[in-house]
């Protein structure tokens, strides 16, 4: 199952990854040294961007469906150049790709599939820091033979991120909250964005360094300055949702305390990153301002 | 009021205190009763009368309703098996509510989601009578639960997985082993007077119950309306599990087991043993939802998954007790 949506599936993230980081290190010798892919299939809504950002002229042949949709997706207008797939085995292995990029949702059946039809897969844990995204850049043109062009992208995401930097962290104090109440800690993609936009962040208040589910009475009790939400309900209903409309957040909205961070920026690790820290950035003039 | 009624209402406030002292944010009891009485409007008042009071009222309201649809279907079909979760009742609950929800009728219009959890409540009922037949026997009403059960709850999912929302899978679980976690006093409001209102006509169906006790025949002659009877059992469950479904999704047992365990203590008799059984519900859930707080503080661990621990146990005694006593 293929999975998009941020801040709910950080358990799933974590047990994900635990698992796949046994398949990326078995799978590591296999490579060797191998000319560049010429076609190149992405699975995984992460590594469709990555791989739209590092891959030369025509090799990229097909990404997934989920990176169309802007919801999700930091890149649904590039993504139109691309064919879509829908992530089954069959269809991938029609494409008769050399290399088969995924993100640690996929369908481990569907990889596991790939691999015993003689297909080479990469495996993209989700990024975690800021870190995380510059390797993943570099990881992703050593992949592709695409050294040079992922590090110059790289090198420029760093030199864009350290001129955004705040310089210290000690702001005012936000909260992420999301579906289910969920919340990003210190050692997430969302936490470092927070912090480098100079935001405290209100979930080390509660010890969740990783993230996870911070009850609706702490959120009251800790009293934020900012409440950051996902900014897009989704279609249709689900009562993990229903929390957003509890009267507490009820009150936060209408004493203007919260703010809607598109989760498309945020969702893998980009560059596209740095939109919701210069976002997070404006926010947090404008609480210091008031 | 009888001692066992007063001792069950003096645990029920207890619990009810406990359930309002007991929360992520370690607020001292007193500290938090105060807020919930005479605070001003600073958080600490916010969390007691929208976070703890909803959660402690809806325990009282969605177990003591339990409870006494439990007692009261039991009296009815002279069967200590009968129950709205296994008889289905709470799974066709649970479909009417998810229908409301995933359609959008339940955003447009509040009452919706009772209403039609309500209905489809109605309709499990009517079905389980019709299968079970009017004497139901054990194995009939168990094998007719299965069935509505397992059909409503494959529904269910089906639903939840066709809708378009990509978290709306997840919740198959609340909707089979339900929870109280961050509900607010709208949820209070919108299944307190189906609650109620379903609970009156079984409380006023007493003296049928007890009649019924001697057979058909004998109530009959006693002047008891078997059709009104039935009509009332069907009514006032529906009321009761259809909103209690709505709001908490499906906890199971608690109509199983809070009637066994009172049974010996009222003399067996239905007219007593009604009432005990809402204030032992309401006890049950109130404790339950407790326990799935001190235990797991930080995961929203299902009520049912407590109660099904201390109720499939004592289904498991009654089904042995049953056949031991070679009925079908």
């Amino acid at each position: 199952m293929r999975r998009a949506g941020g801040r709910p599936m950080s358990v799933f993230r974590r047990i994900s990854e635990a698992l796949l980081v046994g398949v990326v290190l078995a799978a590591a010798p296999a490579m060797g040294e191998t000319a560049a892919p010429g076609r190149v299939v992405s699975l995984n809504v992460c590594t469709d961007q990555l791989a739209m950002l590092v891959a030369g002229e025509g090799q990229l042949v097909s990404i997934s469906r989920l990176t169309r949709d802007p919801a999700y997706s930091a890149m649904a207008d590039e993504a139109l150049a691309y064919p879509v797939n829908q992530g089954r085995a069959e269809e991938i292995y029609l494409l008769a790709p050399d290399l088969v990029l995924s993100g640690s949702f996929s369908s481990l059946a569907t990889t596991e599939m790939l691999r015993r039809l003689g297909i080479a897969v990469e495996v993209f844990p989700p990024a975690n820091s800021f870190a995380d995204v510059a390797g993943q850049i570099r990881r992703m043109g050593g992949i592709l033979g695409r050294e040079a062009a992922a590090e110059s992208i790289a090198l420029r995401f760093e030199q864009d991120l350290n001129a955004l930097r705040a310089d210290r962290a000690s702001g005012p104090r936000a909260a992420f909250y999301g579906a289910g109440g969920w919340t990003s800690g210190s050692r997430t993609l969302d936490g470092e964005a927070l912090a480098a936009a100079g935001f405290s962040n209100v979930a080390e208040e509660a010890g969740l360094s990783d993230g996870g589910m911070l009850p609706l009475e702490l959120l009251a009790l800790l009293e934020p300055d900012l409440v950051i939400t996902g900014g897009d309900d989704g279609p249709g209903f689900s009562r993990r949702q229903e929390i957003m409309s509890h009267p507490i957040l009820a009150r936060i909205r209408a004493a203007g305390r919260d703010a809607g961070l598109p989760g498309s920026d945020r969702v893998c690790g980009t560059p596209h990153i740095l939109r919701a820290v210069r976002r997070l950035a404006e926010l947090r003039r404008g609480l210091e301002a008031r | 009021m009888s001692r066992v009624t007063a001792a069950l209402a003096g645990l029920v406030i207890l619990l009810f205190l406990v359930s309002l002292s007991i929360g992520p944010a370690g607020i001292g009891p007193l500290t938090s009763l105060n807020a919930l009485l005479v605070g001003s409007d600073g958080p600490l008042a916010l969390v007691m009368r929208e976070i703890r009071l909803p959660r402690a009222l809806l325990a009282v309201l969605v177990g003591g309703g339990l409870g006494l649809s439990g007692a009261a279907l039991q009296g009815y079909l002279r069967n200590p098996l009968a129950e709205p979760g296994l008889i289905g009742v709470s799974a066709t609950a649970a479909f009417g509510a998810v229908l409301a929800l995933q359609t959008g009728l339940a955003a447009a219009y509040a009452l919706a989601l009772p209403a039609f959890a309500l209905a489809f409540a109605a309709a499990g009922v009517v079905l389980v009578l019709l299968l079970a037949g009017p004497r139901g026997g054990s194995v009939t009403l168990i094998l007719a639960g299965i069935a509505v059960s397992s059909l409503a709850g494959a529904l269910t999912a089906l639903v939840l997985n066709l809708s378009p929302n990509p978290f709306a899978a997840n919740e198959i679980v609340f909707w089979m082993m339900g929870s109280l976690a961050d509900r607010s006093m709208r949820h209070v409001w919108l299944a307190a007077p189906f609650i109620a209102a379903g609970a009156l006509p079984l409380l006023l169906a007493r003296r049928g119950l007890d009649a019924l006790t001697l057979g058909e025949d004998a109530a009959e002659a006693m002047g008891i309306r078997l059709g009104r009877l039935r009509l009332a059992l069907v009514v006032g469950v529906a009321g009761i599990v259809g909103a209690a479904t709505a709001v908490a999704g499906t906890i199971g047992f608690v109509g199983l087991v809070v009637p066994h365990v009172l049974r010996p203590l009222t003399g067996a008799r239905p007219s007593r043993l009604l009432p005990a059984s809402a204030l032992g519900g309401a006890a049950l859930v109130l404790a339950a939802d407790i326990a799935v707080r001190v235990v797991l503080p930080g995961e929203d661990l299902k009520l049912g998954v407590v109660t099904a621990l201390i109720g499939a146990p004592v289904f498991l005694r009654l089904i042995l007790r049953t056949r031991a006593e070679g009925a079908p």
